[in-house]
């Protein structure tokens, strides 16, 4: 029997508003416009490894399904190349969906745990907060930390490498002025005017 | 020529011979960079997926300080950081409600973004300012007979780029050219490199960092040359795993500066080329002159 991998979608997963939500950000407006031609997934070079394709992506936040895509591994694999979002005929910056829709993951906290990538982007966004910038060596230490200590087994002769050919860092590069920046990100907080419900209003 | 300068974290940490080969290129042709006071990270790739305001409000100082410096063209080597500075400066243009916010978060700090600010690559700076006439006369040490794959990776090409194609970009070609290199055919110059794939899902990103390597193999090249930090580390420091899974794909790649400061007769010590995994084959040696 030929077997379908396809999951049945109920009505009752809907969370309705959400496509809107995410149209309403800025960048995002011209999801209302894709045609469904498939070009995102056929130019995206990590789409055979997305459970659902850049396309079937566009096509379920414009649905409602909320859940399956926030919890979906595919947004996370987009590496940001803007191949998609060149060649899209519909003008969609796919690329920036991808972002609100991390962001929005990250922020509900519903990404896949124990999954590398969102891992990354929070301890990335930790050093930027706190130094101002990165020190990739130790970003990439505290990764493997986090998410996959064996990955360290498999990678020592890189690290090696690295140390023979002086790009090991092991001082934290950091700004002068670090609580200047930390007022700037943190005023955000506060002032951020709302981004949704603003089309219910 | 003057212009600020963004080395961006990169450029001190794992690609650190960029900024090695890039300064004093730089300074033969007679242009000064001018590093940005007290810089701080781009963002990347990876601040943009947890905070779209607060990532716009990172970009957006380092612009503040450049604009505050006078100098507005702002060179931007690593394709991370050439990539969001510019979004952000696209952002801040086209959304008043960002613009607002991201002007509020910097009167914190006492700064102010005025919208001046050019973001540009050195590729664009070279071929475009300073010309490839001028650096065609100072070439010493022609590249002869060097086979180069000129690979441009994804994020200076696309969305933003405005000195290139997004797909079959020719700056760095006309360059390598110039320097008296064989540029080889390369089709896949602007496909992704697999970014931090490599690190987060090696199963997944060293995929697209073995094509691009099999592919200039293929093509005959000796050497693959990049404009970008973190192309340069994926097809240069995973080739023990790649052999494992794949096999061999025995090629060098190096920072198109570093190719450059080889044709200006720079010594190869000061040119970061010792910081490869994979080290380039010196050059012949020049016939001695009479």
């Amino acid at each position: 029997m030929i077997q379908v991998p396809r999951t049945v979608k109920y009505e009752a997963e809907r969370v309705k508003g959400f496509g809107r939500e995410i149209m309403s950000t800025p960048g995002c407006e011209q999801l209302v416009r894709c045609i469904q031609c498939g070009t995102c997934s056929g130019t995206c070079p990590l789409s055979v490894y997305m459970e659902h394709s850049p396309r079937q992506i566009m096509a379920l936040v414009r649905a409602d399904f909320k859940d399956e895509v926030l919890r979906s591994r595919s947004i996370w694999l987009c590496a940001s190349c803007y191949a998609c979002t060149v060649e899209c005929p519909r003008e969609i910056r796919i690329t920036d969906i991808m972002y609100a829709l991390k962001q929005r993951a990250i922020l509900e906290e519903i990404y896949p745990k124990r999954f590398p990538i969102p891992i990354l982007a929070k301890e990335f966004f930790k050093m930027v907060h706190s130094k101002g910038r990165i020190t990739e060596t130790l970003l990439v230490m505290r990764l493997f930390l986090k998410a996959n200590w064996r990955a360290v087994l498999s990678s020592w002769r890189q690290g090696i490498g690295l140390i023979r050919t002086g790009r090991f860092v092991l001082r934290h590069e950091r700004i002068e002025h670090r609580e200047q920046l930390a007022r700037m990100l943190d005023s955000d907080l506060h002032d951020a005017p709302p981004t949704t419900r603003k089309e219910a209003a | 020529m003057k212009y600020a300068y963004f080395p961006g974290c990169s450029l001190k940490g794992l690609g650190r011979a960029y900024e090695e080969s890039l300064l004093p290129v730089m300074e033969r042709l007679g242009v000064e960079l001018v590093e940005l006071d007290d810089w701080n990270c781009c963002g990347a790739t990876a601040y943009m997926s947890v905070d779209e305001r607060k990532a716009c409000i990172l970009a957006a100082r380092n612009l503040a300080i450049a604009e505050k410096t006078g100098t507005y063209d702002l060179v931007t080597p690593c394709s991370a950081c050439y990539l969001v500075l510019n979004k952000t400066k696209h952002y801040l243009a086209d959304s008043p409600e960002i613009n607002a916010s991201v002007q509020r978060a910097l009167g914190a700090a006492g700064l102010r973004y005025g919208g001046n600010t050019l973001v540009r690559h050195p590729l664009d700076i070279l071929v475009n300012d300073v010309g490839l006439d001028v650096i065609r006369e100072k070439v010493v040490r022609p590249l002869k007979g060097l086979k180069v794959a000129p690979y441009y990776g994804c994020q200076v090409v696309r969305p933003y780029a405005t000195f290139d194609d997004a797909w079959n970009p020719t700056t760095m070609d006309r360059l390598l050219t110039t320097l008296g290199a064989e540029v080889v055919p390369y089709p896949l110059k602007t496909k992704c490199c697999g970014g931090s794939l490599t690190g987060t899902l090696p199963e997944t990103g060293l995929r697209l960092t073995y094509i691009l390597l099999k592919e200039a193999v293929r093509r005959g090249a000796d050497v693959i040359a990049t404009i970008c930090p973190l192309c340069q580390f994926n097809l240069d420091a995973y080739h023990d795993q790649l052999t494992r899974q794949w096999g061999p794909v025995p090629i060098p790649t190096v920072y198109f500066t570093q190719l450059m400061g080889l044709a200006f007769g720079l010594p190869e010590s000061q040119l970061g080329l010792n910081r490869n995994f994979v080290r380039m084959k010196p050059l012949p040696a020049l016939p001695a002159k009479a």
